[in-house]
């Protein structure tokens, strides 16, 4: 790969930060995928009848299915049947207690890649669930949590805790059915966060699940459903990494937010999953589904996602406008480098009345790297004076990579008033130019320019996390970032 | 001392071979002030953008010291941190980064170069609030974005506030009076004549006498077709003002044809 531009081949070929291996035990199935696998894992973490039956039910419903061909991403048709569907360290086989009892081994682990799981060493005000291949292994706070009626805790102990709430919300937005990935998600998911925040409740601090990939040719596929009771507020954030392997592996997850009458929801994503070396070999394949239903009158919910990593990156966190007055909003950074492809962006459904949504979209590429928008408002006929502002921009380093954008929007009440904005700007010689010309490096020209673009949406994390956003975007274009 | 010494500069364009200098030579010392001026196309920006170092020219011939170092041997930056600065023809717009943030960056890149710490952020936002003053920079431009949406006098005036606070050692100003109105022009004149100093050299592009009106020069040097083709004293710019360039166009096409008559004739 090269360009006109030294600085900003050896900018984006920087290395992946998070690719060590965690050496520890683990209790693997082997692979492949069928009803006895399902069982097994049903078996494995104690659940109800239910359950098993909604799981099997999606399974079966999936072996109709087609993996879908529509998105601008090419890759080597994934082999199922080659794919762990269950792998856990051997030491947590019945799920986090006290983090006294975690195994530290995974503390280290957790310790390096930022995410200390010592309550008093963690970011003040930020509580984590901390998920390893296919379990989570400690969640920090609950009981300063639980003092004000928050649950937060892994998906599986949420299900023995909490059967009511899971039962009334699972597949209440993302159906079991809802496309290939989501209904292979259903029937395998392992784990994940479960979070509800009672009535007129504002969560006390940040919620974050980290999510890590360790085990070779295991397929993550965790499952997030968070639900915001009437008036309820909080904030949530998701982090990713994985070791570096030559093989692809496949995370498919699935995330359902509810919020209901007058309720918040921010979720934020800074998605850094390993990306594949700079030819192109290895990465993570990131086929997630993540949708939310403001389901009450006056609700909000929020999606911020900076997504810097991953070989290929299918996801469209997307709103479904229900309740009159309610509020979808979409902040999106992708960053396609090397041969990385991302194609990514949302869908808003305007139902209810007076509905409100807007779409930020802003696309970095380089290297070989292609960056799609692909991003869908559907006003419906009761959506009586529904608003969208749409702004979809793309940035290009280099020659050699690609942008593309394809709104679509369908309008079916006459009283919906819609506004978009595109454009595609290339970083110019000029820009860099004036920055050295004042005495910046090309390095920090070109994060600095970056950053510049991407910062309508960083400036929506919340400050702890903008501050890590802004450094891996640097990173990840190589170069220190301001 | 001498801040800037062009010898026989020759210049083309990378890609398509074009010369456009044919030739430079200048030479301006601490304290000085040069004008240039020169019809449209003649290359003044190109001579500007080969001193601060852009890339897209080839320099065929000649040398360039600056305080007696090759300027053409570094790198823009360096230049940059040298002292050398460029207030641009066009000023470029960088959406979503702040106009103080990008100072406060430019200026650190400067004072690490010199062996000097970060710049405190209360003693930064003294320096820029003065030079602000200076060149009455209303507060909403300098946070809002570099130059994006700036009028075409804001961008100008902002790239002299830069000056102002980056203080460099030799300006050179393009076009810098262009698009400003009459009371921007004197303000902005004010700003740089601020900057005159023993240690500071400046050479100005202009094509207009009111300028230099408010900036005496102390040299004004013609530009025309690559070749400077005259050098005066203030003098000489207004009589480029009531005359145009061609007589001195045709003044030196006609020295240019005596000189090569006397080589024939020498023969
Ligand atoms: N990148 C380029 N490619 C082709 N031609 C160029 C390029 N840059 C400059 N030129 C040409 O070089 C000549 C000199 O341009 P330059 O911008 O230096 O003129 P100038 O004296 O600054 O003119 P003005 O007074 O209009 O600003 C012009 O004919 C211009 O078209
Ligand atoms: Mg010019």
């Amino acid at each position: 790969m090269s360009s006109q531009n030294p600085v900003l081949d050896e900018l984006t070929s920087r290395e992946y930060q998070h690719g060590f291996v965690t050496d520890i035990a683990s209790d693997s199935f082997p692979p492949g995928l069928d009803e006895d696998v399902i069982q097994r894992l049903s078996a494995i973490k104690g659940e109800p009848e239910w359950l098993l039956e909604w799981r099997l039910k999606a399974y079966r419903h999936w072996l109709t299915m087609k993996e879908p061909t529509w998105a601008m991403v090419h890759y080597p048709a994934i082999d199922y049947q080659k794919i762990i569907y269950y792998s856990a360290p051997k030491t947590q086989k019945d799920g986090p207690k006290s983090l006294d009892e975690v195994d530290p081994e995974l503390l280290a682990t957790y310790e390096k890649l930022g995410v200390p799981l010592e309550e008093r060493a963690i970011l003040a005000g930020v509580a984590v669930d901390a998920v390893f291949d296919s379990v989570s292994v400690a969640t920090t706070f609950r009981e300063k949590l639980a003092e004000m009626g928050v649950i937060f805790c892994s998906f599986s102990e949420a299900v023995k805790t909490h059967p009511e709430l899971v039962k009334k919300y699972l597949g209440s937005v993302v159906p079991t059915g809802d496309n290939f990935f989501a209904a292979l998600n259903s029937a395998v998911f392992s784990d994940g966060s479960f979070c509800y925040i009672p009535k007129g409740v504002t969560c006390p601090m940040e919620l974050s699940t980290y999510f890590r990939i360790n085990q070779a040719d295991t397929g993550q596929f965790e499952r997030t459903l968070i639900v915001a009771d009437e008036g309820a507020t909080v904030s949530y954030l998701e982090g990713c990494t994985a070791p570096k392997r030559d093989t692809n592996q496949l995370h498919a997850a699935v995330v359902e937010l509810v919020a209901l009458a007058g309720a918040k929801i921010k979720y934020s994503t800074v998605q850094n999953w390993y990306p594949g070396d700079k030819d192109g070999k290895g990465g993570i394949y990131n086929f997630v589904t993540k949708r939310g239903k403001c389901a009450g009158k006056g609700s909000r919910i929020s999606w911020t996602q900076v997504e810097t990593g991953s070989a290929i990156t299918w996801k469209y966190p997307s709103c479904i406008l229900l309740g009159d007055d309610s509020v979808g909003e979409f902040y999106s950074v992708a960053l396609a480098n090397n041969f990385q492809q991302a194609d990514t962006g949302t869908k808003m459904i305007h139902i209810g009345k007076n509905t409100r949504s807007t779409i930020i979209s802003k696309g970095i590429s380089a290297g070989h790297g292609q960056n799609t928008y692909r991003g869908q408002v559907l006003i419906q006929k009761g959506a009586e004076g529904a608003r969208n502002y749409s702004q979809c921009d793309s940035l290009l380093l280099g020659d050699k990579c690609g942008a593309h954008t394809f709104p679509d929007i369908q309008v079916k009440n006459s009283t919906a008033q819609l506004e978009h904005e595109a454009s595609t700007s290339k970083i110019g010689e000029d820009q860099l130019f004036y920055c050295r010309q004042r005495g910046l490096s090309n390095e920090d020209a070109v994060s600095m320019i970056v950053n510049g673009f991407a910062r309508r949406v960083l400036k929506e994390l919340p400050m702890e996390f903008a501050v890590e956003a802004t450094k891996l975007l640097g990173v990840s274009l190589e170069g220190s970032v301001g | 001392m001498t801040m800037l010494r062009i010898e026989n500069l020759h210049v083309r364009i990378q890609d398509e071979g074009t010369e456009i200098l044919k030739g430079i030579d200048l030479t301006i010392r601490a304290g000085e002030v040069h004008a240039i001026m020169g019809p449209n196309g003649s290359g003044k920006s190109t001579l500007a953008h080969v001193l601060a170092g852009r890339e897209g020219y080839e320099v065929t011939a000649g040398r360039v010291l600056y305080q007696g170092q090759d300027l053409l041997a570094m790198a823009p930056e360096i230049r940059a941190r040298e002292g050398v600065f460029l207030s641009f023809q066009y000023p470029v717009e960088i959406p979503g980064v702040a106009n103080t943030y990008f100072l406060r960056m430019a200026l650190n890149a400067v004072r690490k170069h010199r062996g000097l710490p970060e710049i405190d952020a209360m003693d930064f936002m003294e320096l820029v609030e003065g030079k602000a003053k200076l060149l009455e920079m209303e507060d909403a431009l300098m946070a809002r974005s570099v130059n994006e949406g700036f009028s075409g006098g804001e961008k100008k005036r902002n790239e002299i506030f830069q000056m102002a606070v980056l203080e460099p050692k030799l300006a050179i100003l393009d076009e810098t009076d262009s698009g400003l109105d009459i009371d921007a022009l004197r303000i902005v004149a004010t700003g740089i004549n601020a900057l005159r100093s023993p240690e500071r050299a400046m050479l100005v592009i202009t094509h207009y006498q009111r300028l230099l009106n408010y900036i005496e020069p102390d040299v004004v040097h013609v530009l025309a077709d690559g070749r400077i083709v005259k050098t005066g004293d203030r003098t000489l710019a207004h009589l480029l003002e009531e005359k145009g360039y061609g007589w001195i166009e045709a003044e030196a096409a006609a020295a240019t044809a005596s000189t090569a008559a006397t080589a024939v004739a020498k023969r």
